[in-house]
């Protein structure tokens, strides 16, 4: 007869550079159940909004999280936006976009580092973060930041990215892309890593729909959704399809990772192909009234911005559904079954951002 | 509210339509709350494909809500979460934290008191 335990995994852990729990029932060194908790660095920035002039507010939206930060300014600016019927220049649509795509390379390749660095694999951890460097580097170039970059505001953006610097960018990538086909060998056909990923907590279709998951995690389920696809900023431009997987394992979610990193180096070149000259913003007059959801595609999957305005300066409530707060159930699902030694991976491959979570 | 299509519901039609959009293939995308003059009101957010519907309703700052965590289990959170920040009186949530998903210095500090 098999024992019945519970091992506390979190709230710090070697694998986990952000604060969650998890009680782990286990039976030997399998997991039946797992009960997750959340809740220790919770900030508040919702709130936040009745105090903050909503123009303002947008350096707070881009503190919820310091991988997804643009994107988290950019469609708090879009809500408002949409409310306050301003139509945003093309040339800012292509900028947000860019930004956009650079966050998710930036974010997959920490992301891909943490699991390398997960299963031991430290060289491997450091060719990802030595490549994502250079995306901080274009950050920096960019806007002036590494992490918070304040060049998103509403009706447009702060900062403008002249010719010269979008072409040196698109070479930048031309040069990692070769680098990251030699990584991607290593990620989806070493005999060790295949050994840590294949067949490691599967989600299946119907369960990755039923818990309401999103991102990588999702599509690596095979559901073909990507909240690009609905067409913000100036994805409508832009010829891509969500990339999928039929296997729904670790191996699965990072294969669909790896091949989104290229995908977003194309969509980076597309829109440099494409930008348009002008302005790259335009001003805006007056207080929002109204409410808006606004839902982009972030790295980890489909946020949902709320917002809702009064005709003052102080916004009614702003809300944010984050990724990693939605993939929470599927987390649970999958640790279902699995093996003690493997739940440190299986954390990490719905790329958790407790950031974002304690908004 | 553009971009979403919103159904205005009472709060003892929510089983009801809940099941109903799961039936129908609907996933659950989230919960919201929001004050409102003399209580809260609620939306929950489904989708399919890229559609996304709301259903609307409000509720006195004290009225019962029954859990929707029975028909999509991934409810719990987004029901703890709104019962912890917001202290509206949420109802048998399959997974209950009793008050303790976050850890919070003040009881319910997005509520109307």
């Amino acid at each position: 007869m098999s024992t019945r335990s519970i091992v506390p995994f979190g709230p710090q852990h070697p694998v986990l550079p952000e604060p969650i729990h998890l009680d782990l029932v286990l039976e030997d060194e399998k997991v039946v159940e797992a009960i997750p908790s959340i809740g220790f660095v919770h900030r508040g920035l919702e709130k936040l909004v009745e105090k903050k002039d909503f123009n303002e507010y947008v350096y707070v939206a881009e503190r919820i999280c310091g991988i997804c930060s643009f994107m988290h300014g950019m469609a708090y600016c879009e809500a408002v936006e949409h409310i306050m019927g301003v139509e945003v220049p093309e040339r800012a649509k292509f900028l947000r976009t860019i930004g956009c795509e650079m966050s998710r390379i930036h974010s997959h390749l920490l992301w891909l580092g943490l699991l390398a660095d997960a299963f031991g694999f430290e060289s491997l951890f450091m060719d990802s973060w030595r490549m994502r460097e250079k995306i901080l580097d274009m950050f920096e170039e960019a806007t002036g930041g590494r992490v918070i970059f304040s060049v998103n505001k509403i009706g447009g953006q702060r900062k403008d990215m002249d010719n010269d610097m979008i072409k040196s960018f698109v070479e930048i990538l031309d040069g990692m892309e070769a680098h990251l086909r030699e990584l991607a060998k290593t990620f989806l056909g070493d005999y060790a890593v295949k050994s840590r990923l294949e067949g490691v907590g599967i989600l299946t279709k119907q369960q990755a729909h039923d818990l309401g998951t999103g991102g990588p995690f999702m599509r690596a389920s095979g559901i073909a959704l990507d909240t690009r696809k609905r067409g913000y900023a100036a994805y409508p431009h832009l010829e891509f399809e969500p990339i999928t997987s039929d296997i729904g394992d670790s191996y699965a979610r990072t294969d669909v990772r790896i091949r989104e990193i290229f995908q977003s180096i194309d969509l980076i070149r597309q829109a440099a192909a494409l930008i348009p000259a002008g302005d790259f913003a335009v001003p805006v007059k007056g207080f929002p009234q109204g409410e808006y959801y606004m839902r982009v595609e972030q790295p980890r999957g489909e946020a949902l911005y709320y917002v809702k305005a009064n005709g003052t300066k102080y916004l009614d409530r702003m809300r944010v559904r984050t990724p990693t707060f939605a993939n929470l159930p599927g987390l649970v699902e999958v640790l279902k079954g699995c093996q003690l030694a493997d739940v440190p991976i299986l954390i990490l491959t719905i790329d958790p951002c407790i950031s974002c979570t304690e908004r | 509210m553009t971009d979403a299509t919103r159904i205005d519901i009472l709060p003892g039609e929510l089983m009801a339509k809940a099941l109903k959009m799961k039936t129908d293939g609907y996933r659950i995308i989230q919960i919201c709350a929001t004050r409102v003059p003399g209580g809260y009101e609620l939306v929950y957010s489904f989708g399919m494909e890229y559609e996304m519907v709301n259903l609307c309703f409000s509720v006195g700052d004290a009225q019962e809500v029954i859990s929707i965590s029975g028909i999509y289990s991934p409810a719990f959170l987004y029901e703890n979460e709104i019962r912890d920040l917001f202290g509206v009186n949420i109802q048998m949530i399959n997974m209950d934290y009793k008050g303790n998903l976050y850890r919070l210095a003040q009881k319910a500090p997005f509520s109307n008191k």
